[in-house]
């Protein structure tokens, strides 16, 4: 064996040693901060507040599951917030002009899904840098959607959907959308741990060049991700839309910093190759209930702005430092023996 | 790509959407009503509650405007000896508001001074608040009547284009030509008083030397007002005044005529700012120009919250109470209770105001 896939070899194993600790100290802090959050937060552990909590992730939610296959493929989609208020808008114009809501839901859906794959035909197609289409699809969908709604709502949605998605499952506590949102992670889940496709994933992420060699179809699938994480933010904004009852240009506007920032908390490298659901899932109820608690704590705005930022640097900043320093020590042993 | 599989995916979906177009439910379809009424009944002798907990939900915080509300509206819950907080999102958008209604209802606060961001929105956060009990009052932007108990309008149509112009007679001395800087064309809320400018000047006997001669939009943007009010000057030689019944223009408008040749002899009045327009009534740009005091609607927000929530007024129509020294105040259709005529600032009590 040579020394080469050797250290590789070595690389591999600290970094599937270091995503297990990132993920469990994400998911340990999670719980923590709940637990310390429900004994010393007046209101803030009592089922009705649980309530809003999920209600408060689940856009966040939705787009992360896709956000978390994009990066760690070593792209990115910025374009997320754009397109639920682009789809939101697109419901609006639709719902005026008359059109049932059973067929405005789906097709706000594909509505979506075809946004994303303009991204996907950008990125695969003519080889553009995410980064740099999506914040270009980002402006162009926002856009869009003032040019379909202005700075009018719509706002009349009927009281038995809106009610469905605020509502909570017969007499007990838990809410309606629980449901099609813990379905919706595990199918995730299960399509990045469990399968060929996810493992695909890890692939073109780690190191494209070889994944292709290796046969994996690298640009087909970030394309259908795209596709994915448009269908996803196409949902999201049915939920905004029915949610708040009212579709406006500027709904969701700004959230995908919010999602790239749990995702990242969550331990997926920006680079690519690196990351676990679980670890998303709890950065996702982390930020939210670290955002309800600060206001239920009476903690001003401006300082819930400063809390909630300094965490993601620093979250950002952990993982690099610390395998920096991992690598630093293995440098020196390596030295001394 | 192949194409099947595109379109073994969205069939599917296709298909759903086609079979539900059928007998689906659409915009026309009856639903049933929001809006709980309260069914309580007013007790007009009744004394104001204290130790009422009031928050104050701004469109956004860091306004300036909306923390003169907030000055206002403390000092009368601290009166009351109530406890009040002042709280919100750091933007303006209807969504980060639902939040903050949410801990507000959960933490029983007694009433919400809102200004909401959307109209809508906002409603089914606000029917849980009221579920419990807590009374919701607007403020400066109103929510669908369903969804709160009053409104605390700034001020009424009528006033404000009866205020411009006799403002604006006051400085031209009762005759000669005037023109409107608005803002864009469809403004609904300057439309309405410009249409009352214009009724006052047809029927008001005092106004019968005064001549209208042109209206312009400023779109509320800073350029554009500025080079409206420079073509309103080169195309009517002999104008005496110019009205602009919006923040922006009149900042704009004085701004141009401060450096031009027209400063002192063309007089410039509408709404704005006491900061905004301070450096111009310094220098003698403008004489006096108006707008509501927002402190003053903070004061009657958290009056008629109080109010409310003692059981002083319901919000029906016809409802009066008594607001401090602001004076008494009916509660008009729809539970809008307005605060009255707009404050005029001048260079003897510009000085007093900060927003």
């Amino acid at each position: 064996m040579s020394t080469e896939t050797l250290t590789a070899r070595l690389r591999d194993s600290a970094a599937v040693r270091h995503l297990a600790t990132w993920d469990a100290a994400i998911i340990a802090a999670t719980i923590a901060f709940l637990v310390v959050a429900a004994q010393t937060v007046e209101h803030f552990g009592t089922a009705r507040n649980a309530g809003y909590i999920i209600l408060d992730l689940a856009p966040i939610l939705l787009l992360a599951l896709a956000m978390t296959l994009i990066v760690t493929t070593g792209e990115i989609d910025l374009s997320v917030a754009s397109t639920v208020g682009l789809t939101s808008a697109a419901m609006g114009v639709m719902w005026n002009s008359g059109i049932p809501l059973e067929t405005i839901m789906p097709l706000a859906v594909v509505l979506g899904a075809l946004l994303g794959a303009v991204n996907g035909l950008f990125i695969t197609g003519f080889g553009l840098p995410s980064l740099a289409v999506t914040i270009g699809t980002l402006a162009l969908y926002r856009g869009l959607s003032y040019v379909l709604l202005g700075d009018t709502a719509v706002a009349d949605w009927p009281r038995a959907f809106t009610g469905w998605v605020l509502g909570t499952i017969g007499e007990t506590q838990v809410p309606n959308v629980l449901i099609p949102l813990a379905a919706l992670a595990a199918v995730v889940a299960v399509v990045l741990h469990a399968t060929t496709v996810g493992r695909a994933v890890y692939a073109a992420g780690a190191n494209p060049i070889a994944a292709a060699y290796a046969g994996v179809p690298v640009r087909r699938l970030k394309f259908w991700l795209y596709v994915a994480s448009g269908a996803m933010a196409g949902l999201c904004g049915v939920f905004w839309t029915l949610r708040y009852s009212s579709a406006r240009a500027d709904n969701a506007f700004g959230l995908e910093l919010t999602v790239v920032a749990v995702v990242l908390l969550g331990g997926v490298s920006i680079f690519g190759g690196k990351g676990a659901l679980p670890g998303v899932l709890a950065a996702v109820v982390l930020l939210t209930a670290l955002q309800n608690a600060l206001r239920l704590a009476h903690v001003s705005t401006e300082a819930l702005t400063v809390v909630t930022g300094s965490l993601l640097i620093a979250a950002v900043l952990a993982p690099n430092t610390a395998s920096a320093i991992r690598g630093a020590l293995r440098h020196r042993q390596r030295r001394t023996v | 790509m192949s194409r099947k599989r595109i379109l073994r995916l969205t069939t599917p979906l296709l298909a759903a959407a086609l079979l539900a177009a059928c007998g689906g439910t659409t915009q026309g379809d009856e639903d049933e009503g929001g809006g709980a009424g309260t069914g309580a009944t007013a007790d007009p002798d009744a004394d104001f509650q204290t130790g009422l907990s009031v928050a104050m939900l701004p469109k956004s915080v860091n306004n300036p405007y909306f923390e003169s509300s907030s000055a206002g509206a403390e000092s009368v819950v601290t009166g009351l000896e109530g406890t009040f907080e002042y709280t919100g999102p750091s933007d303006a958008s209807a969504s980060s508001q639902v939040s903050y209604i949410d801990t507000l209802s959960q933490q029983a606060t007694d009433v919400i001074l809102l200004s909401a961001n959307d109209p809508n929105a906002l409603c089914s956060s606000l029917e849980q608040a009221r579920g419990a009990g807590t009374v919701v009052v607007t403020f400066d932007s109103d929510v669908d009547p369903g969804c709160r108990d009053l409104f605390v309008s700034q001020v009424d149509g009528a006033e404000v284009g009866r205020a411009l112009l006799e403002m604006t007679a006051e400085q031209i001395g009762g005759s000669g030509q005037i023109a409107v800087l608005s803002a864009t064309a469809n403004a609904t809320n300057q439309n309405a008083w410009i249409a009352v400018m214009e009724e006052e000047l047809e029927s008001n006997p005092d106004y019968a030397d005064i001549e209208l001669v042109d209206v312009v939009y400023g779109d509320d943007e800073d350029e554009k007002s500025f080079s409206e009010t420079q073509g309103l000057l080169q195309a009517h030689p002999d104008l005496s005044a110019i009205v602009s019944p919006t923040t922006v223009g009149i900042a704009a408008a004085a701004r141009y005529l401060s450096g031009s040749q027209y400063q002192g002899e063309v007089a410039l009045t509408g709404l704005g700012t006491p900061n905004q327009m301070r450096e111009y009534i310094e220098d003698g740009t403008v004489t006096e120009f108006a707008l509501w005091d927002p402190t003053a609607l903070g004061e009657l927000a958290a009056w008629t919250g109080a109010a409310a929530a003692s059981g002083i007024i319901t919000g029906a129509e016809g409802e009066t109470f008594t607001a401090g020294e602001l004076g008494e105040y009916t509660v008009g259709a729809d539970g809008v209770v307005t605060l009255g005529p707009p404050t005029r600032f001048n260079a003897d009590n510009i000085d007093d105001y900060d927003f």
